[in-house]
């Protein structure tokens, strides 16, 4: 049981430092939320200077540690976080990364740790969100390419996008979870139709994704035909298990934020709500020890992190929220103004107990792969 | 970093579990409770001296001092599996005493000290009491396992702001509030323990109800904040930040309350009699949770941080 970080590990940590201090300052404005060219432009220059400087590969390369100390510092200098690369990084990259054959590998991740190709998830469908695996977009074999035809929605990042990992139905006999496969589909191919969606925040984070007889070549199939779903639990393990790390860093800074505002407009003086920041305060930290503990168990057993996510994420999920409600506490009227720091982020907060799994959906997973309880209603 | 559990820790802990279950497994709880009169249980000395024999107060005491030479995430692993056995007694007064008071690193000597609280637990049973117990009263314990006094306290109800800053300066208030936050996440980790067995086993409506979504998302929480709490005291058994610490008190004693609340609730009728085990762990964790650094304070201090 220690903490303390090897001599190479602190090394790794000083010359970030030292890096991020040099770089930042020369880095341009962020962009317009709504204008996805210019966040695209952001995030991948970003992510190239990344590169340029030796840390492209930090998301599925490094060890676990330097992964935490990497999202450590990154945050805590205030540097940008993956932005429109989160698909390519935390899930299609590691996925491929774990799954894919020497040939896919030397395609597809290299041009996404130099910000040259952006992914988008396309595993949602309107009448298979939680319930992944009830997905019906079809694929047929057509020679060496599959047609793939159906609707793909909450499709994260797709306006953005180069790529687009898939999942479609290529046995629609076989058992729900037996007859899905995994694609790497090119955005540009002809037959595709996107539409963004607007979220509750304003922002079209994602959008509706129309696929008409599609041709996708068999190449591009990461894991067997019909394998999919394995191949999509190695992705969602990633998702849940470090795919929100850095951001327990960013929620820790803006309680400290809040705490000197609070201080500053007097509802510090309040003792329920002070004792509520102090409250906010006791999770944040167990939060962070609980990602270290993940990272810990995740390095010990060969980099796939484990079940332990889903206890992370239920968690945080509702950590993060009580977060920016107390906040809106602390700005009182405030609160309703857009233009006003955590405003925002209160309501982009809404989705997490939603998105990557709802919470009840992952109460249904600790209570079954955890702890053992039976399937059932 | 490795945050994980060393082998050694891990075969401490299992030899603690060991010792507590053929020394004080549930038969000898249940014969502690059912034994216990009005003025509650009585401790048991021959159980104490084993105690002691087997390092439990000498755990931190240098070798030289014929201790073990451990340290505090050591002392965390023993007073988890305590907490989860319903071990009684005023086990941590007397392992904050060893190497001060002759005799009570071998287990010869009971101590007891007066919490800042004003409680004083075991104070009959005890041969030395710290701190000042002048004018105690007896109180009508909720834990059948714990015997209570109460000293006046001047003002009425303590002050938060002194209970932090003692928390905070005085390294053994410190320690006290850390070990009685292990021993609330090893009773948290035991009533969910228990809440599963019996969703997994506990038939109606023709299937286990561990598998009605009602049922398991209850457990699946119980888990959560069992974890939770877990990290949060091993990793201040670590920097031993007071805090730290007092984050962790906090989700202990969250995670102590709440779930065995939630084992009750999983137990249904069975739960609310007084043969099963859940409302032993319920009431010691309400009196494990008003000791030294209890909620409002624990809050106050962590705030004061931000």
């Amino acid at each position: 049981m220690e903490l303390a970080c090897t001599d190479e590990e602190e090394e790794f940590r000083a010359r970030l430092r030292e890096w991020l201090a040099a770089e930042l300052p020369g880095l341009p404005p962020k962009p317009d939320p709504l204008d996805w060219p210019a966040r695209r432009a952001y995030d991948c220059g970003w992510q190239r200077r990344l590169y340029d400087a030796g840390y492209g590969h930090v998301h599925w390369d490094a060890s676990p540690t330097q992964r935490l100390i990497f999202l450590e510092e990154t945050e805590r200098a205030g540097a940008p976080y993956v932005g429109a690369n989160f698909v390519g990084l935390l899930h299609a990259g590691p996925t491929i990364a774990a799954e894919g054959t020497p040939e896919q590998r030397d395609r597809w991740l290299e041009p996404v740790l130099r910000g040259d190709e952006v992914w988008c998830q396309g595993f949602s469908e309107p009448e298979a969100g939680s319930d992944l695996a009830a997905l019906r977009t079809r694929a047929v074999r057509d020679g060496d390419a599959y047609v793939v035809t159906g609707q793909k929605i909450w499709t994260s990042h797709a306006e953005a996008a180069d790529w687009c990992e898939l999942l479609v139905r290529t046995d629609p006999d076989a058992p729900k979870h037996r007859g899905i496969t995994w694609l790497a589909m090119p955005m540009d191919a002809p037959g595709i139709t996107v539409r963004p969606l607007r979220t509750l925040a304003g922002s079209t984070e994602f959008a509706e994704m129309f696929l008409d007889e599609v041709r996708v070549p068999v190449g591009n199939r990461v894991g067997e035909e019909n394998d999919g779903w394995r191949v999509t639990m190695v992705t969602l393990s990633f998702e849940r298990g470090t795919a929100f790390v850095g951001e327990v860093v960013a929620c820790r800074r803006v309680l400290g934020e809040l705490a000197r505002t609070a201080r500053k407009n007097g509802t510090w003086d309040d003792p329920v709500l002070r004792r509520r920041l102090g409250r906010l305060g006791a999770e944040f930290q167990a939060l962070w020890r609980l990602t270290q503990w993940n990272v810990s168990e995740a390095q010990a057993s060969g980099g796939v992190p484990g079940t332990g996510g889903s206890v992370f994420k239920l968690r945080y999920s509702h950590a993060r929220q009580e977060l920016y409600d107390t906040a809106a506490a602390v700005l009182g009227p405030e609160a309703l103004d857009l233009a006003r720091e955590w405003n925002q982020d209160r309501l982009s907060s809404l989705s997490y107990t939603i998105a990557a799994g709802t919470s009840q959906i992952q109460q249904n997973i600790v209570a079954e792969r955890i702890l053992g309880l039976p399937k059932g209603r | 970093m490795d945050f994980r559990l060393t082998e050694d820790q891990r075969a401490l802990k299992r030899g603690v579990r060991e010792l507590l279950d053929r020394r004080f497994g549930r038969d000898a709880l249940r014969a502690a409770v059912d034994g216990a009169g009005p003025a509650g249980a009585a401790l048991d000395r021959e159980l104490w001296r084993e105690l002691g024999a087997a390092g439990f107060f000498a755990l931190r005491l240098p070798e030289a001092a014929g201790g073990v030479g451990l340290g505090l995430p050591d002392a965390v692993l023993l007073f988890e599996e305590a907490g989860r056995a319903l071990l009684p007694g005023p086990l941590i007064a007397t392992h904050l005493a060893a190497g001060e008071v002759p005799g009570a690193a071998e287990g010869a000597v009971v101590v007891t000290a007066v919490d800042p609280s004003g409680l004083v637990e075991w104070l009959e049973a005890a041969d030395v009491v710290l701190g000042r117990a002048e004018g105690v009263v007896p109180v009508r314990s909720v834990d059948p396992l714990t015997p209570l006094h109460r000293a006046p306290v001047s003002g009425g109800t303590t002050g938060t702001a002194e209970t932090a800053e003692t928390a905070e300066t005085d390294p053994a208030s410190r320690e006290a509030s850390l070990l009685t936050a292990a021993e609330q996440l090893g009773s948290a980790a035991r009533t969910t323990e228990l809440a599963v067995a019996h969703a997994r086993t506990r038939e109606q409506f023709g299937q286990p109800i561990g598998g009605f979504q009602a049922v398991k998302h209850l457990c699946a929480q119980m888990l959560v904040r069992t974890e939770v709490a877990r990290v949060a005291v091993y990793a201040a058994a670590v920097t031993a930040d007071p805090v730290e610490i007092a984050g962790a008190r906090l989700l202990a004693d969250e995670a102590a309350t709440a779930c065995a609340r939630d084992c009750l609730q999983v137990y249904g009728g069975m739960g609310f009699t007084w043969e099963a085990d859940v409302h032993l762990h319920l009431k010691r964790a309400w009196v494990r949770a008003e000791r030294g650094l209890a909620g409002a304070a624990a809050e106050e201090l962590v705030a004061a941080s931000l």
